[in-house]
């Protein structure tokens, strides 16, 4: 009786430890090298570490807890560093994945749907090259737009000049794209000005872009049934009613994850931007990862690089709170 | 009906390419006006996307080591000297292309591999089971996520930089933080584990391996239960339906998981470039850098194109294999839809 009761409770015991025996192997790695490292982090985000601190860490005695220093400089931007305001950074930052889907998700559907048009000839050809953009590494497609882009021997400059002799201008065109600090349309993002490296960004990562958003609404676009289209046909809908009535619609469950996703890519985009432009000219670029490492590679004040990952945390928490509640990603199967 | 069934198995590329191709079979046709004026559109897109590639393509069979000043698409000849130059000698460093090809696989197949074997079972134990915890260990899983890499790289640094092998005087070996030399002697360090590839390696799972449990959890979460259920009635426990339905039927979500990881550390540039000091440890991605960095007047263009081209290929090539398992894992899986 006595073991019978025992086993039983053993048995329950088992059951119900189970689950941490599963997520063992990953809370232990995590332990170590994730969730040591974010505590870690946040401690010396009240200090003033910097290099020489780097030997003994929080054991040296050259370290001295500042309370909220480092915060109040990075939010009154008086940390002695040209060019940076923390506002701006962020407002930047914010428009940057902002306009990149804006921009990426409507070519991509224009161009999904331009592709599904019945009796387009070659549809295979360009399907074939337009997925060519999705399958290059962000790091190659960065170093090679710099080139593009380069004030004297860049195609961009190269292939307005040739455009310009076609139209009778003979001085060959040598724009500054990545000089150049005065924004070409003044006031177009209030607080934080618009230069040409931007559009410059804009341009490249357009081409990154929007082929990834056209795959996503291809495969959208096959499962709406023909028979809705025939259907609105029949009933007299003109081609563009039937693109907001029926395509767009039904676009919407596929397209919502693919630009959430988009814009959180956007948003921390470090190596497209890094090799880009490196946060340049005059910061006007700069992302708050590319100022992170900054922070950390050349500046090398390591109490404000923590602090300004804390930052960074708390703004990535926001934004994962907002888009999470679009796509619920943390629910569970049972909930579903 | 059963034919479209049918086609959404095939690879998305696949379908992508044949899906809806034959105008004929429905009887309509395009007018020729409309035809065309697509086919104008149409060029024009084709054309923005082949210029980059057709440019730095070109710029890389060409013999040269400038750049043309004027805009050249098309290769005028094909020289593969460029390519040749950057096999034999990389950079200016002594350290072989073999080597740099070497680094980079170990770096993004070690990290993609190591991943995946310890997020699969945390993904499945938020999937499945029901437990006191879940809620709140799961944002606990998450929430490295938001953290971007370089925000953890400090207390990475140090923790790694404190494990350290050294030669002590009378060819003792030291290994701190466990052993020391004993005394005031420094003795010669041998290894840094910062700055070793296992040690960078070990620095990059730190947020490979949170992605990897959130994407296996999402496609697990799509998992009909059904199959579970009928092997619990007939009397497997956890542990068996886990290793003898749950992976076989999660194995083509491990091996995407895995190749995403695979990716996205094969152009890893951050962790590396802090931790890693050593020529010989450089991986690819930071040997484009350095031909566009700071040393970039004196590299010759031809030979960074030919890198570009380099490092890009097995990227493109996973990619292009993988389409369908990539996109559908990143949006409709990853994302609950």
């Amino acid at each position: 009786m006595e073991i019978a009761k025992s086993s039983k409770k053993k048995t329950q015991w088992k059951r119900a430890s189970l689950p941490y025996f599963y997520l063992l192997p990953a809370f232990l790695v995590m332990g170590v090298i994730t969730f040591y490292p974010l505590i870690y982090q946040l401690i010396i985000s009240f200090t003033n570490f910097e290099s020489k601190d780097l030997l003994l860490g929080l054991k040296s005695p050259d370290l001295q807890f500042i309370g909220f220093k480092n915060y109040v400089d990075i939010f009154t931007a008086a940390l002695p560093v040209e060019n940076f305001n923390f506002f701006r950074v962020l407002e930047f930052n914010f428009w940057w994945a902002l306009s990149n889907v804006m921009l990426h998700v409507p070519a991509g559907v224009l161009i999904a749907t331009l592709l599904n048009t019945e009796g387009l000839w070659l549809k295979r050809i360009y399907r074939a090259i337009y997925i060519l953009p999705v399958v290059v590494p962000p790091l190659v497609v960065a170093t090679v737009w710099t080139n593009i882009f380069d004030e004297r021997y860049g195609a961009m400059n190269q292939l307005l000049t040739s455009i310009g002799t076609y139209f009778g201008n003979t001085a060959p065109v040598y724009i500054r794209w990545f000089e150049d600090v005065k924004p070409p349309i003044p006031g177009f993002l209030p607080g934080a000005p618009l230069t040409l490296a931007y559009y410059a960004m804009m341009v490249a990562n357009f081409w990154l872009g929007w082929p990834f958003m056209s795959v996503v609404a291809t495969g959208a676009l096959q499962s709406i049934p023909r028979d809705l289209y025939e259907a609105a046909s029949i009933d007299g809908a003109t081609g563009t009613q039937q693109f907001w009535g029926i395509t767009v619609p039904l676009l919407r469950p596929a397209m919502i994850p693919a630009a959430v996703y988009g814009f959180t890519l956007s948003f921390n985009l470090f190596n497209f931007v890094f090799f880009m432009t490196g946060g340049g000219p005059a910061r006007s670029t700069e992302l708050l990862v590319t100022f992170a490492y900054n922070l950390v590679r050349n500046l090398r004040w390591y109490g404000v690089a923590a602090a300004f990952a804390v930052i960074i945390f708390v703004v990535a928490l926001i934004v994962f709170l907002i888009t999470n509640r679009i796509t619920r990603a943390t629910q569970n199967y049972q909930e579903a | 009906m059963n034919s479209a069934k049918v086609e959404t198995k095939k690879n998305p590329i696949v379908r992508f390419l044949t899906m809806n191709t034959s105008g004929q079979t429905s009887g309509r046709s395009l007018p020729l006006w409309r035809q065309i004026l697509l086919q104008i559109i149409c060029i024009a897109i084709l054309l923005s996307v082949m210029f980059p590639i057709m440019y730095i393509v070109t710029l890389s069979f060409s013999p040269k080591t400038t750049r043309p000043s004027t805009l050249e698409l098309i290769p005028k000849e094909i020289s593969f000297v460029a390519y040749k130059q950057v096999l034999d000698r990389p950079t200016g460093n002594p350290v072989t292309f073999i080597e740099l090809l070497r680094n980079s696989v170990f770096l993004s197949v070690g990290v993609g591999l190591a991943a995946l074997v310890i997020a699969v079972t945390a993904a499945y134990a938020f999937s499945r089971l029901k437990f006191k915890l879940r809620e709140i260990l799961m944002i606990l899983v998450f929430i490295p996520l938001l953290m971007p890499a370089v925000g953890l790289s400090t207390p990475l640094y140090l923790l790694l930089n404190q494990i350290q092998i050294k030669q002590c005087a009378g060819n003792q070996i030291a290994i701190q933080p466990f052993t020391s030399c004993g005394g005031e002697a420094k003795g010669k360090l041998v290894f840094n584990l910062r700055d070793s590839l296992l040690g960078v390696g070990i620095a990059m799972t730190a947020t490979a391996l949170p992605f990897a449990v959130w994407n296996l959890k999402g496609y697990l979460d799509t998992i009909p239960k059904e199959l579970e259920e009928a092997a619990a009635i007939d009397g497997a426990d956890t542990n068996q339906t886990f290793w003898q339905i749950v992976i076989p039927l999660a194995a083509p979500q491990l091996a995407v998981t895995f190749f995403l990881g695979f990716i996205g550390h094969w152009q890893e540039f951050v962790t590396t470039w802090l931790f890693l000091s050593q020529p010989k440890d450089y991986t690819l991605a930071m040997t484009l850098y350095n031909m566009t960095g700071q040393y970039a007047n004196s590299v010759p263009w031809n030979r960074f194109a030919a890198m570009a081209v380099i490092v890009a290929l097995p990227v493109a090539i996973v990619y292009i294999g993988l389409q369908k398992q990539i996109v559908g894992g990143l949006t409709t899986g990853g994302v609950k839809g």
